[in-house]
């Protein structure tokens, strides 16, 4: 077996880029090996911690027997989540017992983030503060957020400065002016108006963001005009398009686009627009496909480089390929068809949830197909969610269920392996889209992975 | 047009095929892990690219009587049903399955998915096309998309498409002759949607049926394509071809007869081939029956760089394989992203016979070229089916790769000291090397060898994907595909490139004049081998 490391990881996101940098300033060789292409790309760009808290017990008893979705009785109802958070640290208390947080504690949340703030540089912001920042996106909702991109600082809730929304035609899936709506509705502090302005529409109807990013990067020409120039012209005549209460008119002080203001120049995108609008520039985070997030994948990939990490993406880790005395040695790893060993002395497994693919499920049951660990979940399969779509759906917080090391243990609360720890996704326990807190978790748990399995590795 | 379901009408080798599929099937719906050897069931991780129903691409112009003469007894209904069931039906005495969508009377609930029941294409790729959930990371990922305004991207081309012509008054829209077959997507789709399979059989059957035969388009991707036959007519007189390829005045014609850029440079064609060399040298120098390979080494480096394939067979030689060069034609590569799939078919005929009796003597293959590697591990089980290719593809691998996994090789290069005199590289990795877990292999294997200094530059695409940058119509979006490469390798410190692939070579020596080399040659030095 040639291939061999100090510590493996297994993933591709953030927590496996935290656990193997983490891992490597513990001195520890590291490699870490990711299926596809990192699900960054996916990811809002967005770092949250904790956002809410919310309710574990419906507002009333359920119903005895099995949840009825689609039969014609009550649904049961669940409170509203307790939030949103000013400082994500002090709801960590009143999360379930079996929530990663509080298995492996708040600084361990403090740490990640600080591993974050030094990864990522001067392209975020938030690292001034324990508390949360309020970020618009492009729903027109307003999210709670430890850290947040650069480019989308001048677009805070908080901030009081009237606000021009900026919006295409082209671009389907976000609606300036329904964007704007909401957020007044929302009682945000300032005077809003969204408009929709030509100039995506030299572009085909369909075009991809990475397009419109492109063409800003290199400010190619649209119709004979530079690209940032003809953007400028045409959001200028909105300047102007913000009422305020008494029906005065404003000039606005800052202006939102979707994120998608150049890529590898976005810096240079935004301060020329600022400078030709005379108004703040900032970017609206979007559900993928998402540059913020192929920005953050570009950037911690390069960390890692940085740090002396082997990586690799395109081939998946399989299975367990040899272990024994409760420590596994090797992993199977398929190389178009015929598997390779891949040996470590400690492992970190960052495979993600059941969306990230992390954890497999079928009618039988949820299983993490990777080591086989333990997936605490009900037997009967009518007991994995609830009537309420916001209610706390017991599959949400499906997972493997880590020990303070960070090590998943099976279903009497015995260690599976001595040398394999989890992080991210993968870890149940969270229900991170109605707390806000997934990359949170995958920061917390992967500087403990990382770490203990450095640790582990050096002895 | 008419395809078959059978391979050439031996129905062992079709029983044979349906064993290995079905076993296949099982593993991805979370059966057993394949071939770790552990034995223990565990539950499938979805594997890139391969963990969809084989499929199947027969030509059908009178290359398989036998198949024809099977069918014709069962009338053309059995000819034209797709394989829907991956190989779940047996050849049974000619009995109607499940999948089948007839009117069988013994449904057997553990034989068939519900999808089954549906009628499928030539290629069912049902699945793969359910598998897309819309996230666009394919279109996030496309190098054409970002650069060209005519382009709809890899969702549209693959899955949304596939689900159109389920119609049959459906046409392939002709924009798939501008997907470049760069395969990013396969690596970017997190819910392994076998997307390059399905560009591979739309612009086949785009080219089958939609393209007229006599335009130029055609001729030039169809010369363009079948590079090894140009090659192997101007390696007979390579001086004079290299000149004469490049001569003023018959590029001038050549763009405005043929559509290929006159701005790129043809390569130069080698006085002494790869093969030619190899037979002089009275072939192998190590025999071992306990270490074996086989070398795949493609039309370039037979051709136009033989330096390559000496610097295969001296490092090989150094850990003590025994290689051989078994008869070999084009991996297909430049077929599939033209769309010429009948001639891709009829190289793999003779790639996979040759190739599958050097596994049978104890071989692994291995390849010098990331596309040549792909084609053979992904693209042929893909696209056809043939007796062995399964085998092939589970059996093959790059040269560097092969190495890693089997050889001390950090060992080795430690104890070999490394270089007298530094030498600094501006390492691209070429996107089918991606694909294969490869792109990081090259820079880590030399990370620390003293006096080697090389540096990656970056993710992008080289912007020339094989004959893409060939044609006229697509030279500018090539070159603006490549403009980031480009100014990444001015930036490196190193002021020669290197790469595994002969075509991103041949775009990186046109955008920066710079020398290019592969990682073997560099073994090579390094090693003393």
């Amino acid at each position: 077996m040639a291939i061999t490391s100090d510590v493996l990881v297994v993933g591709g996101g953030l927590a496996a880029v935290t656990a193997a940098v983490s891992a490597a300033r513990e001195g520890a060789d590291v490699r870490l090996v990711s299926h596809k292409a990192s699900t960054l790309r996916q990811a809002s760009g967005l770092i949250d911690a904790l956002g809410y808290v919310p309710a574990t017990e419906p507002a009333k008893p359920l119903r005895d027997g099995p949840p009825t979705a689609g039969r014609e009785l009550d649904p049961d109802e669940w409170p509203d989540p307790e939030g949103p958070l000013a400082d994500p640290f002090e709801g960590i208390d009143r999360l379930p017992e079996s929530h990663p947080y509080r298995i492996v504690g708040g600084d361990a949340l403090r740490d990640g983030l600080d591993l974050f703030d030094d990864l990522a540089g001067d392209a975020y912001r938030g690292g001034h503060t324990e508390r949360n920042a309020l970020v618009p996106t492009f729903g027109g909702a307003v999210k709670p957020t430890a850290r947040y991109p650069a480019a989308a600082e001048a677009g805070l809730a908080s901030d009081d400065r009237p606000m021009l929304v900026v919006g295409f035609r082209s671009l389907t899936e976000y609606d300036a002016r329904a964007f704007a709506g909401r957020l007044e509705a929302a009682g945000v502090p300032f005077d809003v108006a969204g408009a929709e302005v030509e100039f995506a529409e030299a572009f085909r109807a369909d075009a991809k963001i990475t397009r419109l990013a492109k063409a800003l990067d290199h400010d190619e020409a649209i119709d004979g005009v530079p690209a940032r120039e003809a953007l400028a012209k045409a959001v200028s005549p909105h300047l102007h398009d913000v009422v305020d209460e008494d029906g005065g008119v404003d000039r606005v002080e800052r202006v939102g686009f979707p994120a998608f203001l150049g890529d590898d120049r976005g810096d240079e995108v935004r301060a020329e627009l600022a400078d030709r609008l005379g108004a703040d520039v900032f970017e609206i985070p979007m559900g993928p496909p998402s540059l913020p997030g192929l920005r953050l994948e570009d950037r911690l990939f390069d960390a890692l480089d940085a740090e002396g990490v082997r990586f690799e993406t395109g081939n998946p880790v399989v299975g367990v390929d040899s272990a024994s005395d409760g420590r596994v040695e090797a992993v199977a790893v398929d190389r178009k068809g015929r598997t390779a060993p891949y040996g470590a002395d400690a492992f970190v497994l960052a495979t993600g949830g059941l969306v990230g693919k992390g954890l497999d499920s079928d009618r039988e049951g949820a299983r993490e197909p990777v080591f086989d660990l333990y997936v605490d979940q009900p037997d009967d399969r009518y007991e994995w969610f609830v009537d309420d779509a916001f209610g706390d759906q017991p599959y949400a917080r499906f997972g493997v269920r880590p020990d303070e090391r960070c090590r998943p243990t099976d279903a009497d609360g015995a260690v599976q392996y001595e040398n394999v720890f989890a992080a991210g996704g993968v870890v149940g326990g969270a229900d991170a889209a109605r707390e806000k807190s997934a990359s949170g978790v995958s920061l917390a748990t992967g500087i403990v992975a990382g770490r203990q399995a450095a640790t582990e590795a050096n002895q | 047009m008419t395809r078959h379901t059978e391979d050439d009408g031996d129905a062992g080798d079709a029983n044979g095929a349906n064993e290995r599929s079905g076993g296949r099937d099982q593993g991805s719906g979370g059966g057993g892990c394949g071939d770790c050897g552990c034995g223990e069931p565990t539950p499938g991780v979805p594997e890139a690219g391969r963990d969809e129903q084989p499929s199947i691409f027969v030509p059908d112009e009178g290359e398989v009587p036998d198949a024809e003469a099977a069918s014709a007894g069962d009338g053309d209904r059995d000819a034209d049903r797709a394989a829907t069931d991956g190989g779940v039906e047996s050849a049974s005495g000619g009995a109607e399955s499940a999948t089948g969508g007839t009117d069988s009377t013994e449904l057997d609930p553990d034989a068939y998915d519900p999808v089954d029941v549906f009628p499928g294409g030539d290629l069912d790729l049902r699945e793969g096309a359910d598998s897309c959930y819309k996230c666009t990371s394919c279109d996030t990922s496309c190098p054409v998309a970002e650069v060209d305004d005519e382009f709809p991207g890899p969702k549209f081309q693959g899955p949304e498409q596939w689900r159109l012509k389920r119609k049959d008054d459906h046409d392939i829209d002709e924009s798939i002759t501008s997907c470049s077959n760069c395969m990013r997507c396969d690596d970017a789709c997190p819910s392994s949607v076998p997307l390059s399979q399905m560009h591979n059989e739309a612009r086949g059957q785009f080219v089958e049926r939609q393209m007229e035969k006599l335009s130029v388009e055609y001729i030039r991707n169809r010369i363009l394509a079948n590079y090894r036959t140009s090659a192997s007519l101007a390696s007979m007189f390579p001086r004079t071809a290299s000149f004469a390829m490049n001569f003023g005045p018959a590029r001038w014609a050549m763009e405005k007869v043929m559509g290929i850029p006159k701005e790129r440079d043809f390569p130069e064609f080698a006085t002494e081939t790869f093969r030619e060399w190899w037979k002089a040298r009275g072939g192998a120098q190590v025999e071992n029956p306990d270490k074996r390979v086989a070398y795949f080494h493609g039309c370039y480096s037979n051709y136009n760089t033989p330096e390559v394939g000496k610097a295969m067979v001296r490092v090989y030689e150094h850990f003590g394989y025994e290689v051989m060069v078994p008869p070999q034609k084009c991996s297909g590569t430049p077929m599939f992203a033209n769309g010429m799939l009948k001639d891709a078919r009829r190289h793999a005929e003779t790639n996979v016979e040759n190739l599958v009796e050097a596994i049978g003597e104890g071989a692994d293959v291995i390849a010098s070229c990331t596309s040549c590697s792909m084609s053979l591990r992904q693209e042929y089980p893909e696209l056809f089916d043939l007796h062995g290719i399964e085998d092939l593809a589970e059996h093959t691998f790059e040269a560097l790769e092969y190495l890693r996994i089997h050889e001390d090789l950090e060992g080795e290069l430690d104890a070999a000291g490394g270089l007298d005199d530094e030498r600094a590289f501006a390492y691209h990795a070429p996107c089918h090397a991606r694909n294969q877990g490869l792109s990081r292999q090259a820079v880590e294997t030399f990370r620390d060898v003293d006096g080697v200094k090389m540096e990656d530059v970056g993710d992008s695409c080289s912007g020339i994907s094989g004959t893409y940058g060939w044609k006229e119509e697509k030279y500018e979006k090539s070159m603006e595909i490549g403009e980031e490469m480009f100014e990444h390798m001015e930036d490196a410190e190193g002021e020669v490139g290197m790469t595994e692939c002969p075509t991103c070579a041949m775009q990186m020596e046109h955008g920066t004049g710079y020398e290019i080399e592969h990682p073997l040659q560099l073994l090579e030095d390094t090693l003393g081998a």
